[in-house]
């Protein structure tokens, strides 16, 4: 296999960290298991001799992968020279590993399903692996980063607290205050396209709110309706109104005018032409304001949690748990933040697809 | 006979930002129930301005015209008219049946009639067998021709047709004409036909309205005598030349003073 000038320039830096590893650890007198890893490193720059699979730079990321973190956590101080080295090579072997993958891919040599996935996957659990690596091998303080086998651990143990706070701003504030919220837009969305004097009147003014950072009144809200979840649904009802009703009223008007004059052929009244065209016409531009609302209201519901809640809920905890250095439960509330968020959007992104399959920018997607 | 579509003294003004423009002016025409009209001339002329006044999509400023004895408002909520435009505006999120159905939902017929209206007008314009296809699984082709399909659906009497075959080569046009004729022959309905193809407008038409812009108005009309089997190689006949020359002579007339045109 012929390999890019990136994909030469990776393997020659990748062959030379084995070569600098090994003499490092020699110098360090590692153990003989890093010995064998960073001297396989050296060998792969043979591939330039002879032709070598990818899944050989696949296997050597994943062994060193493995020896460094078996490794990690003898370390009582900042990690020797050698073990730096060999996160240089399980770098640049995965990466190298992934290049080459979705060269073939592209190419059509390997198949698209189910090797498409492993890239993202390397990709992602490569970042997890430096991480980890970097915050343990330099011994960075918990306080500033946690290394994420610490925050596992912390949402293992404190899964009856992230489930209370998850239940408490997620279930709560976020999905009925953008059911509300979202829904109210859409009503007024259809008001305001029914009366000329709401198009003049409020569309302009929703244009200006939307642009706002609506999080401010979040003080307000809990002033107006109380400590518990339901002011922070206010806040999220208010986040979310505004692109929804400025989204679906752009949406009502996406339809062309040769479609509106053939519903007035068939003399078709108002109510039959919004629900035969008009809405279907605007589901792309309703879905986009669901998705913007669906990481807005996560936002919204966390951050208004900060100005006063009863001691439960995912902001109250971020907030009062950097007051008392416990940042690990942090991370695991914005690990949990993150994950529900992902799935929210994820949820929405797959309705979408089936409503407007026909759109262009969907039909494309898929062949 | 008797006349379907009547106007008399017709007039349109549209206000633009750079002043009126007299869209229509003075027009007078008739046109008897199961003829087959087309209207032919340059951009401007106000030919799909006059279709369009015909379905009410768009008033007039003066003069009186009649459908079926009635206003176009009425017309049009009497469902007297299927209108065929320019583009096929399929609605890209309803099959082939689905689509032809969408005025039968609008005008409340049953599931079961749908269903068999839908079977019906698909065998008309020869789409059998491509219910369950998207419009953009279609050709451009097939998508007029389900257009045309959901016109007949509701079996209205008159056909309006703006320039349908327009933005299609003209192998594909040659073969949707004949089908359009053969279509006519079998339903005996009047079709009001906008087209900017001398060819096309003799070969349909038993009756020819030659226009001209600026103010657009009538200046000729011709009946065709032309028999009405109409094979494709009638064009070359002698007759069929004639009457192609004779439209190419009222277009130039339109034309004689329009120095821009």
């Amino acid at each position: 296999m012929n390999l890019t000038d990136l994909q030469r320039a990776i393997a020659i830096f990748a062959g030379v960290a084995g070569g600098a590893g090994l003499a490092a650890a020699l110098a360090d007198a590692a153990s003989p298991i890093y010995l064998g890893f960073f001297l396989a490193g050296l060998l792969t720059l043979l591939r330039f001799r002879v032709a070598m699979s990818l899944w050989v730079d696949g296997a050597l990321a994943l062994a060193g992968a493995a020896i460094l973190v078996v490794s990690l956590p003898g370390f009582e101080e900042t990690a020797p020279l050698h073990v730096w080295l060999a996160l240089v090579a399980v770098w640049m072997f995965s990466w190298l590993f992934i290049e080459e993958l979705s060269f073939s891919i592209t190419g059509g040599r390997l198949p698209e399903r189910p090797l498409g996935l492993v890239i993202p996957l390397v990709f992602g659990l490569m970042l997890v692996f430096v991480w980890e690596v970097v915050t343990r091998g330099a011994q960075i303080p918990q306080v500033l980063l946690p290394p994420p086998s610490t925050i596992w651990m912390r949402i293992l143990d404190s899964v009856p607290i992230l489930f209370a706070d998850f239940i408490q701003t997620f279930v709560k504030a976020v999905l009925s205050g953008y059911a509300m919220g979202c829904g109210a837009g859409f009503v007024v969305a259809i008001l305001v396209d029914r009366s000329p004097f709401l198009k003049r009147g409020l569309l302009p003014i929703g244009n200006f709110v939307s642009a706002l950072p609506i999080i401010g009144i979040a003080p307000i809200m809990v002033m107006w309706f109380g400590f518990d979840w339901p002011s922070k649904a206010a806040v999220v009802v208010a986040v979310t109104f505004f692109p929804m009703l400025v989204n679906t009223v752009a949406g009502l008007n996406e339809s062309g005018h040769i479609e509106r004059d053939l519903m007035r052929t068939y003399a078709a009244n108002y109510w039959q032409t919004l629900l035969r065209l008009r809405l279907p016409m605007a589901m792309p531009f309703i879905f986009n304001a669901l998705k913007i609302n669906s990481t807005l209201a996560l936002i919204g519901a966390i951050v208004a949690e900060f100005f006063g809640t009863p001691i439960v809920g995912m902001g109250f905890r971020i907030s009062t748990e950097v007051g008392k250095l416990n940042i690990d439960l942090v991370w695991a509330e914005i690990a949990v933040a993150a994950v529900s968020g992902s799935v929210f959007y994820a949820v929405i992104a797959l309705i979408e697809r089936a409503v407007t399959f026909w759109h262009p920018s969907i039909r494309t997607g898929r062949t | 006979m008797t006349a379907v579509v009547s106007a008399s003294k017709l007039s349109l003004t549209f206000k633009t930002k750079d002043g009126p423009v007299e869209a229509l002016s003075d027009v007078n025409l008739e046109i008897e129930r199961g003829e087959f009209v087309s209207f032919i001339g340059p951009s401007g002329c106000g030919k799909t301005t006059f279709l369009r006044v015909l379905a009410d999509l768009e008033t007039p400023t003066a003069g009186i015209v009649s459908i079926n004895g009635e206003t176009p408002a009425n017309a049009r909520s009497d469902r007297a008219y299927g209108y065929v435009f320019q583009a096929p505006a399929l609605l890209p999120w309803r099959n082939v049946a689905d689509n032809i159905a969408l005025p039968l939902e609008i005008m409340g017929y049953t599931k079961a009639e749908q269903q068999k209206r839908v079977k019906r007008t698909l065998d008309l314009v020869n789409l059998t067998g491509f219910e369950k296809k998207f419009p953009y699984q279609l050709s451009g082709g097939m998508q007029q021709r389900a257009s045309i399909a959901r016109a007949l659906a509701f079996d209205a009497d008159i056909l309006l047709m703006d320039e349908p075959f327009g933005a299609l080569d003209e192998i594909v046009r040659d073969h949707l004409n004949e089908q359009l004729l053969k279509l006519w022959e079998d339903t005996r309905k009047t079709i009001c036909f906008v087209t900017h193809s001398i060819p096309e407008a003799v070969y349909l038409s038993t009756k020819i309205v030659v226009m001209s812009p600026r103010p657009g108005r009538v200046t000729d009309i011709i009946e065709s005598p032309l028999p009405k089997q109409r094979p494709l190689e009638i064009r070359d006949t002698p007759e069929f030349l004639k009457i192609a020359h004779r439209v190419r002579e009222g277009l130039r007339a339109g034309h004689s003073y329009e120095e821009d045109a």
